[in-house]
């Protein structure tokens, strides 16, 4: 049986996480390919129930590569986008998912070798935790 | 929901020369997706950016009656006004056009995975088509704009912003907080590199100015109201009458259409104590430049003669995570104005013995002649590192500076100072009503923050409000100058015609799922959600010109009557749903 390769969806922000997620691409830094980004204006714009879609629908994890300080839009950006994942993290551990499977960290234009850390090590994680059983979300409706 | 009609969609794959194609089976990728409900047609090509591909997409909009268009290229950083243009031309709604990532975020991420690239690409590709299936049309929010402009702050970047403006035909009104125009630059003495009088400089403007019958200057002023958008700002200007006994205050209503900041910068003002900060024969950058303005035969400091000045470097600058609220940053001016007072104050005291104590000498660009000229007149160098910053003691009635000196090894070398000068860096200005006034952002660093440091760097997220000069971030006069003529052409670029086009991208609430519990309000740092009526109950509704597009109303719905356009439910869930979708051969 071929090694678990956990499948990531990224949200990452026009301004901000985008271009250093397009940088460490442009050097050539590798991480998986499982790993798929949507892109939004702002991470504050993120809704838990996107997240627990992606968990229901066959994705690993997510992991929310957030504006922080950097936000051009939201001064408490990283406050905002915290409460999100905060949302979302208690929804999965109502259904006994790991909250574990929801990250987050601040990740600026320049940030190409840190993001490629947190998809490295994110991705290993995931791989501790195995699967997300799809099963568990569902049935709860969007907002679970 | 759009998918209910049929929908003519154009997939185009790119190849880019190799960059793409050399780790992306493209022509599997576009096999796969040519499947997909909803495409009219899916080609690839070598270069979709090339003038023949552009064209090849025009005839296949106007042929086959293409309503939506995905190009899987670049970054969408290059090309999506590329091809949002291409789609006007061709006749089909710019913003039914998606652009999907697979160079930068697909093939060169993934060169070490051929087969998971493509998997990576088809998905993706995927995702937009089902992004744009879901992609009403929309037009760009037009609005009027009026040709006046309020440029803020009358330092070096305002005064020669006011100045381009008039000239374009833009009616500017100015303003500055001080009793005075100038700022920094009006204060200070010969400049490098043609030695240029600061204070003469500032009134040469100053007599441009006046020259001027469509520019308006306010001193003693400030901003204090701000309402209305992009185009169209109704501002309330209040000016101190400092002549008067009371000081009383007058208000002053303007509309424009577009504002340029250029607040200016705070110097550094170092904690008592701080490198002996605060006692006689300590002072900063400016007060000693200040000092040597003051002319005679000898150099004077508080009545005694100055012959040897150590001048300690980053002080305020370049500041460890052990400082509180560290600045973090390097304020990249001051390297180059100690090394050009040491020069000066050789030529005009040569008696001067200048030390310079330095943790890294940064006169960048032409600025490494004023080094190179420091040294050959007889300024010594010694440099510390951060872990071991220069102790300046007492020494009977002067001073002692001791450092270990890393060009000598580590050595321990102490220098008997008459005058102590700290090379005090630049700090964001306390501008706090202006800021809660134009609600701009702040960096991590407190100056004001752009929306992009590369391609944007003088636009905010407030349309119509630009930042310009040191309040952006350490500059010096000729790069604030550099900076407030870009600001200058934004600004103009944008009244001049006469109207403004807005992003479409903006919020919308459901009114029939709203039930006005007010969050939305409350969550949107713009005041752009207002209470309407709607039937018999009241509902949350967006002010579109007011709205930034940044979606902080979506999570903080609890009936999902918050949508953003291009970034819906529907939109991100269907995305979601391709990306999850696992090809047979993946484990």
């Amino acid at each position: 049986m071929s090694e678990f390769n956990p499948r990531i969806l990224v949200f990452s922000t026009d301004n901000v996480s985008d271009p250093g997620i397009d940088l460490a691409g442009r050097n050539k830094m590798h991480y998986p390919a499982k790993v798929f980004v949507i892109t939004l204006p702002c991470s504050s714009a993120i809704k838990p129930r996107w997240i627990t879609h992606a968990l229901r629908s066959g994705f690993d994890g997510v992991f929310i590569a957030a504006d922080g300080s950097d936000c051009s839009y939201v001064p408490d950006c990283t406050k905002r986008t915290a409460a999100v994942v905060g949302s979302a993290q208690a929804q999965l551990k109502e259904k006994a998912l790991e909250p574990a499977r929801v990250r987050m960290a601040a990740v600026c234009s320049v940030c190409a070798e840190s993001f490629q850390k947190h998809m490295l090590s994110f991705s290993a994680a995931l791989r501790k935790l195995g699967r997300a059983d799809g099963r568990k979300v569902q049935g709860g409706g969007h907002g679970l | 929901m759009m998918e209910e009609k049929k929908r003519k969609i154009g997939v185009y794959i790119c190849h880019c020369g190799g960059n793409i194609s050399d780790h992306v089976d493209v022509e599997a990728v576009r096999e796969q997706v040519e499947e997909q409900y909803g495409v009219t047609v899916a080609r690839t090509s070598m270069f979709t950016c090339s003038d023949a591909s552009q064209n090849e997409m025009m005839k296949d909009i106007q042929e086959q009656g293409l309503d939506g268009m995905v190009v899987a290229s670049c970054s969408p950083k290059l090309h999506l006004t590329t091809f949002r243009n291409m789609s006007t031309r061709a006749g089909l709604n710019p913003f039914q056009y998606v652009q999907v990532n697979i160079r930068e975020q697909c093939s060169w991420a993934h060169a070490d995975d051929h087969e998971g690239a493509t998997c990576k690409a088809a998905n993706l590709v995927g995702a937009g088509i089902e992004k744009v299936m879901r992609q009403e049309a929309l037009q760009p929010i037009r609005v009027t704009s009026v040709k006046r402009v309020l440029v803020i702050g009358a330092g070096i970047a305002g005064l020669r912003a006011a100045l381009e403006l008039a000239d374009l035909g833009v009616e500017v009104f100015l303003i500055e907080k001080e009793p005075a125009v100038g700022g920094m630059v009006g204060r200070l003495g010969e400049m490098f590199p043609a030695d240029k009088n600061g204070v003469e400089l500032i009134a040469m403007l100053l007599a441009e100015v006046k020259k001027r019958p469509n520019i308006t200057l306010f001193l003693n002023a400030e901003l204090a109201e701000k309402s209305g958008h992009i185009g169209e700002f109704e501002l309330t200007i209040r000016i101190r009458n400092a002549a008067a006994a009371d000081r009383t205050e007058e208000a002053v209503r303007i509309q424009v259409g577009a504002i340029l900041v250029a607040s200016g910068f705070a110097e550094y003002e170092p904690k008592p104590g701080e490198y002996g900060f605060g006692q006689p024969g300590v002072v900063t950058l400016s007060e000693f430049e200040r000092l040597l303005q003051e002319g005679g035969e000898k150099l004077l400091h508080d009545g005694s003669e100055v012959k040897k000045i150590a001048f300690v470097y980053c002080v305020g600058s370049r500041q460890g995570q052990e400082t509180e609220n560290a600045n973090r940053w390097c304020s990249r001016y001051c390297c180059s104005a100690a090394a050009h007072l040491a020069v000066q104050a050789k030529k005009k005291f040569p008696g001067a013995q200048c030390y310079h104590f330095y943790r890294d000498m940064r006169t960048y660009g032409k600025f490494e002649s004023l080094y190179e000229e420091a040294g050959k007149s007889g300024s010594l160098f010694l440099r510390f590192d951060a872990e071991h910053p220069p102790r300046v003691e007492k020494n009977g009635g002067s001073w002692l500076v001791t450092v270990q000196d890393l060009l000598t090894g580590g050595d321990e070398v102490a220098v008997p100072a008459d005058l102590v000068v700290l090379v005090t860096g630049m700090t964001a200005r306390a501008n706090d009503e202006l800021t809660c006034v134009l609600k701009l952002p702040l960096g991590a660093e407190r100056f004001y923050n752009e929306i992009h440091p590369k391609l944007r760097p003088v636009e905010t997220v407030i349309d119509g409000v630009y930042i310009a000069g040191s309040c952006q971030g350490p500059k010096n006069a000729g790069e604030s100058v550099v900076s407030s003529l870009a600001a200058v052409a934004k600004a103009a670029a944008l009244l001049i015609k006469g109207y403004v086009d807005l992003q479409p991208f903006v919020a919308y609430v459901k009114a029939d799922l709203c039930a006005w519990c007010g969050q939305c309000a409350a969550a949107c740092p713009y005041s752009a959600i207002e209470k309407v009526t709607y039937g018999d109950k009241e509902v949350a509704q967006v002010v579109d010109v007011l709205c930034k597009g940044c979606g902080a109303c979506l999570p903080v719905c609890p009936l999902d009557a918050t949508q953003l356009k291009g970034y819906t439910d529907e939109q991100i869930e269907a995305m979601i749903d391709v990306l999850a979708r696992e090809a047979a051969h993946e484990g």
